[in-house]
C-alpha cells in the first residue's frame, strides 16, 4: 500500500487540474444558473447559432484535416527517403514541431503579413492586376481559416505519420519486387493497405486538431463568432442571458463528445497499426 | 546499366521537389513576416522595428505589455518544465517499477488532455482557478497549473519512450542492493540514463508554453502571445517581429533538441 | 542437371521437377566509397545445386547475394542465369525466390495471403493458385496454420512461410539471405534440415549465405568461403574441412590448432611425429601446421611430454586442453567417456595422425 503513495502526488494533480474542470463541464451542462438539474442548456445547443458553428468547425476540421494529410503524407515519404540522421530530416522535424504548436497568434499574423491588407503578396498581385476580392477573404471562415489552419496541419501530419512511414520495412518492398512486383503493385497490394489505419488515424488526429483549435480564428476575427470554439470563448466575456450561463458547458460537452468520438475511433485503428507496424 | 542507383536518383529528386515546393509553401508566411517588419515608411528597407525589439530599455518604457508578456512566459515555461519533470518522471519510474498495473490507468491520464480541447478544459478551470485566485492570488504564473496538463501528454510520450529503452527496474534494483535511497536511486541512477526522453519532453513543453494563447487570453492573464495579440492593436510591426522572433526561438531550440538524440537513450547493440 | 550428392542422403539433387539452371557470377565488383564490398568475385553454380556463401560480417556474401537479386547494382562484372545475361534485367523480371534474415512476411495479409502474393501478380486463374498454394503449405507443412497472421507465428514457422513464398513461383533461383540467423538454436536446427530436404524435391538451383560454418557444412553442396569480397574457396563441406586451401579457411571452418613445426620438403615434424602436408603449405623452414582436434591422438603417459589442463565432457563427445612441455596449448577430442579419466596435472603423449594439413610460414 505504501506504494501507492508514491504516484499520489501525481492523481491529486491531475484530479484537481484536469479531472475536476471535465466534471465540472459534463456535470455543469445539465445544471441551470442556480444549480439546479436541467436539460434547458442541451435544448439550447438547437440554437441555429450554435448549430451552424458545429457544423463549420466539422466542415473546417474535415476540409484542412483532409489537406493537411495528403499533403503531409507526401512530405513524410520524401523526408523518410532522406538520409537517417541527415540534416534535412532534422530541420523539417524541428520545423514542423514548432508549426505543429505554433498555431494561433503567429500564424495569423504571419498571414495577414502575407495576404492581408498590406500583405506583400496582395501588394505584388495587385501590381499584376489581381484584386485579392478586396483581401477580406483572409478574415472569412472558410477561405482564410482554410489556408491558415492546413499550414498547421501539415506539419503535425508529418509528425504523427512519419514514423509509420518509416516502419515500412525494405524487406517488404524487397520481397515484392522480387516476387514480381512493380511500384504500382507495391504500393498498391503492400505499402497502401500497411499505412492505410496510420494514414486514416492521423487523419482523424488532424480533425480534432482543427477542430479544438482556438487562437488562430480568435487572432484573425474579431467579429462574430463563426466557429465552435471561438462560440465558446465568447461566454467568458459577452453579456450572459439569465438561464443561459451554463450553455457554454454544454456546448463544451457537445465539442468533448464528438472528439472523444473521433479519438476512439482513432485509438483503435493506432492497435491495428501496432501490431502490423510492429512499433 | 545501374539500375538501384537509377531509382535512388528518382527518389532523390521526387524528395527535393516535394521538399522545395511545400518548404516554399511554408517559407512563404515567414519571408511575409520578414518583409513587414523591414518596411521603410519610404520605401525600401529598415531594420528599425528589429532594432527596437531588442532594445530592452525602449521596450520597458514604451512597451510594457510586451515586457511583462516576455517575463511572464519566461517563468511560466520555467516553472512548468519544472512541475512537470518532478511530478511526471518519479511517478513513470514509479509506476515501472512497483505498480505495473498502474501503467494503463496514468497512461490514459495523461493522454486525456489529447481528448479535451483547451478551450472546453478553460471552460472548466474557471471555477478551479477561483480557488488558485483566492489562495495564491492573481499572477500569470500560476497558469502553470493548467500548462503541466496541457503538456502531460507529449512529455508522458516522451518520457515514456526513453523508459522503454532502459531497462528501469534492473538498474533501480542494483542501485537499491548496493544501499541507495530511492532519491539517489532517481536523481542518480534513473535520469542521467533518461537524459535525451527528459530534454524532448522539456523542449516539446517549452515550444508549447510559449505558443500557448487560449488559456491565458480567456482567463485575461500575461504572456507572451497574449502581448503580441494586444501589442498588433497599437504597432502590428513590432507585434509580428515578437512573433518571429518567439518562433525562431522555438525551433531553435527543437533543432538543437534533434542534436541531443545520438548517445544514450538510443540504445546500440555491439555487432560481435 | 544432377550435380554432387550429400553422402548419405538418398536423393540426388535435383531429381524433383526441372527447375534447376545454371547460374554464374563473373567478376563482380562494388564498392561502398573506400570499402570494397565485392573484389571480382567468380562464381559458377550448376543446375540445382545447393551453394552457401560463408564468411564473417563484411565478407561480401549478402553483397553477392543481392547483385544476383538485382537488389544492388554492380558497378561491374556479369550475372547469368540459364546462359542469358541478366546484369541489366531489374528485380521484378528475374523471376527469382528470396527469404530474407527478418521482417519476411508481409504483416498484413495470412500465410495463405502472402503465398498468394506472387501467383496473383502473374494473373494465375483462381483454382490453380489455390492448387499452388495448398501445395505449398503441404511442401512447409504449414497447412493447419494458413490463415494466421505473421505476428501470430512463430520465428520458425514465419520463415517456413517465406520459403513458401517463394517457390510458389516456381523460381529459376532460390535466394536465402541468413534465413536462420534470428531464430533459436534448435529452430535453426530443425529447419535447415527442412529447407535442404525441400530444396531436394524442388530442385531449384539455390544461393544460401550464412556466417554459421556449421550451418553451410550441414546443408550445401558446395560451401565457399568468403574473405573481403572474395572467395577463398570453394569446395564440397568435406574437402573445405579435410584440405583447407587457405589459413584462413582452416580458422574459420571448424576449430583448428597452431602447432610450431619443422617442414621438409612434403611432411612436416611436430610434437614428434611426420604430418603429410596438404598444397598450398611452404615447402622448407619452420612453419605453424593447421591441426584438427579430432587430428591428435592423446594417451596417458607419466614420461609424457605434455601436462592435461582441463578435460571437458561436451555430451557426445568431449575434449582435453593441454600445454606441452614447449609451452605451446594443444585442444584435442577425445571420447566422452575418457573425459573422466584425465585430470589437471596427469603426463600425457600427443600423437598427431597421419592426415594431411595445411602449414602456414612462421613469421
Amino acid at each position: 500500500m505504501g506504494a501507492l503513495l508514491g504516484v499520489l502526488p501525481f492523481f491529486a494533480y491531475t484530479t484537481i487540474f484536469l479531472a475536476i474542470p471535465t466534471i465540472i463541464v459534463v456535470v455543469g451542462a445539465f445544471l441551470d444558473g442556480r444549480g439546479h438539474p436541467t436539460l434547458g442548456n442541451l435544448r439550447a445547443l438547437a440554437q441555429p447559432q450554435v448549430v451552424s458553428a458545429f457544423v463549420r468547425s466539422t466542415v473546417l476540421s474535415a476540409v484542412t484535416a483532409t489537406l493537411g494529410a495528403v499533403f503531409g503524407a507526401l512530405l513524410a515519404y520524401a523526408v523518410s527517403t532522406a538520409r537517417e540522421g541527415g540534416l534535412l530530416r532534422r530541420l523539417v522535424t524541428s520545423l514542423c514541431g514548432v508549426l505543429a504548436q505554433f498555431g494561433g497568434v503567429t500564424l495569423a499574423f504571419a498571414f495577414v503579413a502575407t495576404v492581408g491588407f498590406q500583405g506583400f503578396v496582395t501588394l505584388w498581385l495587385e501590381h499584376l492586376g489581381i484584386d485579392l476580392a478586396g483581401s477580406i477573404w483572409l478574415f472569412e471562415p472558410y477561405k482564410g481559416l482554410i489556408l491558415v489552419y492546413t499550414y498547421f496541419q501539415i506539419p503535425l501530419m508529418l509528425i504523427v505519420f512519419l514514423p509509420a512511414v518509416e516502419g515500412l520495412k525494405p524487406q517488404w518492398g524487397e520481397a515484392a519486387e522480387s516476387l514480381g512486383g512493380s511500384t504500382w503493385d507495391y504500393w498498391r497490394h503492400v505499402a497502401g493497405p500497411i499505412l492505410a489505419p496510420s494514414f486514416i488515424g492521423a487523419m482523424l488526429l488532424l480533425f480534432t486538431n482543427a477542430f479544438s483549435a482556438y487562437a488562430t480564428a480568435a487572432a484573425l476575427i474579431s467579429q462574430g463568432s463563426p466557429i465552435i470554439t471561438l462560440l465558446i470563448g465568447g461566454t467568458f466575456s459577452s453579456e450572459v442571458i439569465l438561464g443561459q450561463e451554463n450553455v457554454g458547458k454544454a456546448m463544451a460537452l457537445g465539442m468533448v463528445a464528438i472528439v472523444a468520438l473521433v479519438m476512439t475511433i482513432y485509438a483503435l485503428l493506432e492497435r491495428r497499426a501496432t501490431k502490423w507496424l510492429g512499433r | 546499366m545501374k539500375l538501384r542507383a537509377a531509382r535512388r536518383r528518382r527518389q532523390s529528386t521526387f524528395r527535393r521537389v516535394v521538399v522545395t515546393l511545400i518548404g516554399l509553401f511554408f517559407a512563404l508566411p515567414i519571408v511575409g513576416m520578414i518583409e513587414f517588419t523591414t518596411r521603410a515608411p519610404g520605401g525600401g528597407r529598415t531594420l528599425d522595428t528589429w532594432a527596437t525589439l531588442f532594445n530592452l530599455g525602449v521596450i520597458d518604457r514604451d512597451y510594457p505589455e510586451l515586457k511583462t508578456g516576455i517575463q511572464a512566459s519566461a517563468g511560466l515555461v520555467v516553472l512548468t518544465v519544472a512541475i512537470m519533470l518532478f511530478m511526471l518522471v518519479p511517478t513513470m519510474t514509479w509506476v515501472r517499477l512497483r505498480l505495473p498495473g498502474m501503467r494503463r490507468l496514468v497512461e490514459f491520464v495523461c493522454l486525456l488532455p489529447l481528448t479535451i480541447p483547451a478551450i472546453v478544459l478553460v471552460v472548466g478551470l474557471a471555477p478551479v482557478y477561483a480557488w488558485v485566485a483566492y489562495f495564491l492570488g492573481e499572477s500569470s504564473l500560476w497558469l502553470t497549473f493548467a500548462y503541466v496538463v496541457l503538456v502531460l501528454p507529449y512529455a508522458y510520450r516522451a518520457l515514456d519512450a526513453g523508459l522503454s529503452t532502459i531497462d528501469v527496474r534492473t538498474l533501480a534494483e542494483a542501485a537499491r542492493s548496493l544501499g541507495a535511497g530511492w532519491p539517489t536511486v532517481m536523481w542518480r541512477v534513473i535520469l542521467p540514463n533518461l537524459r535525451t526522453a527528459v530534454l524532448s519532453a522539456a523542449f516539446l513543453s517549452v515550444a508549447l508554453v510559449l505558443g500557448e494563447f487560449t488559456i491565458a487570453n480567456l482567463f485575461s492573464r500575461d504572456n507572451l502571445q497574449v502581448a503580441i495579440n494586444q501589442l498588433s492593436k497599437r504597432d502590428a510591426s513590432l507585434a509580428i517581429a515578437a512573433a518571429l522572433a518567439a518562433l525562431i526561438l522555438a525551433f531553435t531550440v527543437l533543432f538543437a533538441m534533434s542534436f541531443v538524440g545520438t548517445g544514450r537513450g538510443s540504445s546500440r547493440r555491439e555487432e560481435a | 542437371m544432377a550435380s554432387t550428392t550429400k553422402p548419405g542422403s538418398d536423393t540426388v539433387a535435383g531429381s524433383g521437377p526441372d527447375h534447376g539452371v545454371a547460374v554464374t557470377l563473373f567478376e563482380l565488383r562494388r564498392s561502398y566509397g573506400p570499402i570494397r564490398a565485392l573484389d571480382g568475385l567468380t562464381l559458377e553454380i550448376s543446375p540445382g545445386e545447393f551453394v552457401a556463401l560463408l564468411g564473417p560480417s563484411g565478407c561480401g556474401k549478402t553483397t553477392a547475394l543481392r547483385v544476383l537479386a538485382g537488389l544492388e547494382d554492380a558497378d561491374s562484372g556479369r550475372v547469368e542465369v540459364g546462359g542469358k545475361d541478366i546484369t541489366s534485367v531489374p528485380t521484378s523480371s528475374r523471376d527469382m525466390g528470396m527469404v530474407f534474415q527478418a521482417y519476411s512476411l508481409f504483416p498484413h495479409m495470412t500465410a495463405r495471403q502472402n503465398i498468394e502474393f506472387g501467383l496473383q501478380l502473374r494473373r494465375m486463374p483462381t483454382a490453380r493458385r489455390r492448387a499452388r498454394v495448398a501445395e505449398m503449405l503441404d511442401l512447409v507443412e504449414l497447412s493447419d496454420h494458413a490463415d494466421r497472421y505473421a505476428h501470430q507465428l512463430s520465428g520458425g514457422q514465419q520463415q517456413r512461410v517465406a520459403l513458401a513464398r517463394a517457390l510458389a513461383i516456381e523460381p529459376q533461383v532460390l535466394l536465402l539471405d541468413e534465413p536462420l540467423s534470428a531464430l533459436d538454436a534448435k529452430v535453426r536446427v530443425q529447419l535447415r534440415d527442412e529447407i535442404r530436404r525441400i530444396q531436394l524435391e524442388v530442385g531449384t538451383t539455390t544461393l544460401f549465405v550464412t556466417h554459421d560454418q556449421e550451418e553451410a557444412l550441414a546443408v550445401a553442396d558446395r560451401v565457399g568461403v568468403m574473405r573481403a569480397g572474395n572467395l577463398e574457396q570453394l569446395a564440397s563441406p568435406q574437402d573445405l574441412y579435410s584440405k583447407p586451401a587457405t589459413p584462413f579457411v582452416a580458422d574459420f571452418v571448424g576449430l583448428t590448432n597452431r602447432l610450431h613445426a619443422t617442414i621438409e620438403g612434403d611432411h612436416a615434424t611436430l610434437l614428434g611425429t611426420s604430418v603429410p602436408l596438404l598444397p598450398g603449405s611452404p615447402r622448407r623452414g619452420t612453419a605453424f601446421v593447421l591441426i584438427r582436434p579430432e587430428s591428435i591422438a592423446v594417451t596417458a603417459d607419466p614420461a609424457g611430454r605434455a601436462t592435461v589442463v582441463t578435460a571437458s565432457f561436451l555430451g557426445s563427445t568431449g575434449s582435453l586442453h593441454a600445454v606441452t612441455d614447449s609451452g605451446e596449448t594443444v585442444l584435442t577430442q577425445i571420447d566422452n567417456d575418457a573425459v573422466a579419466t584425465f585430470n589437471p596435472g596427469d603426463k600425457v603423449t600427443l600423437v598427431p595422425r597421419p592426415n594431411p594439413a595445411l602449414a602456414v610460414a612462421a613469421d
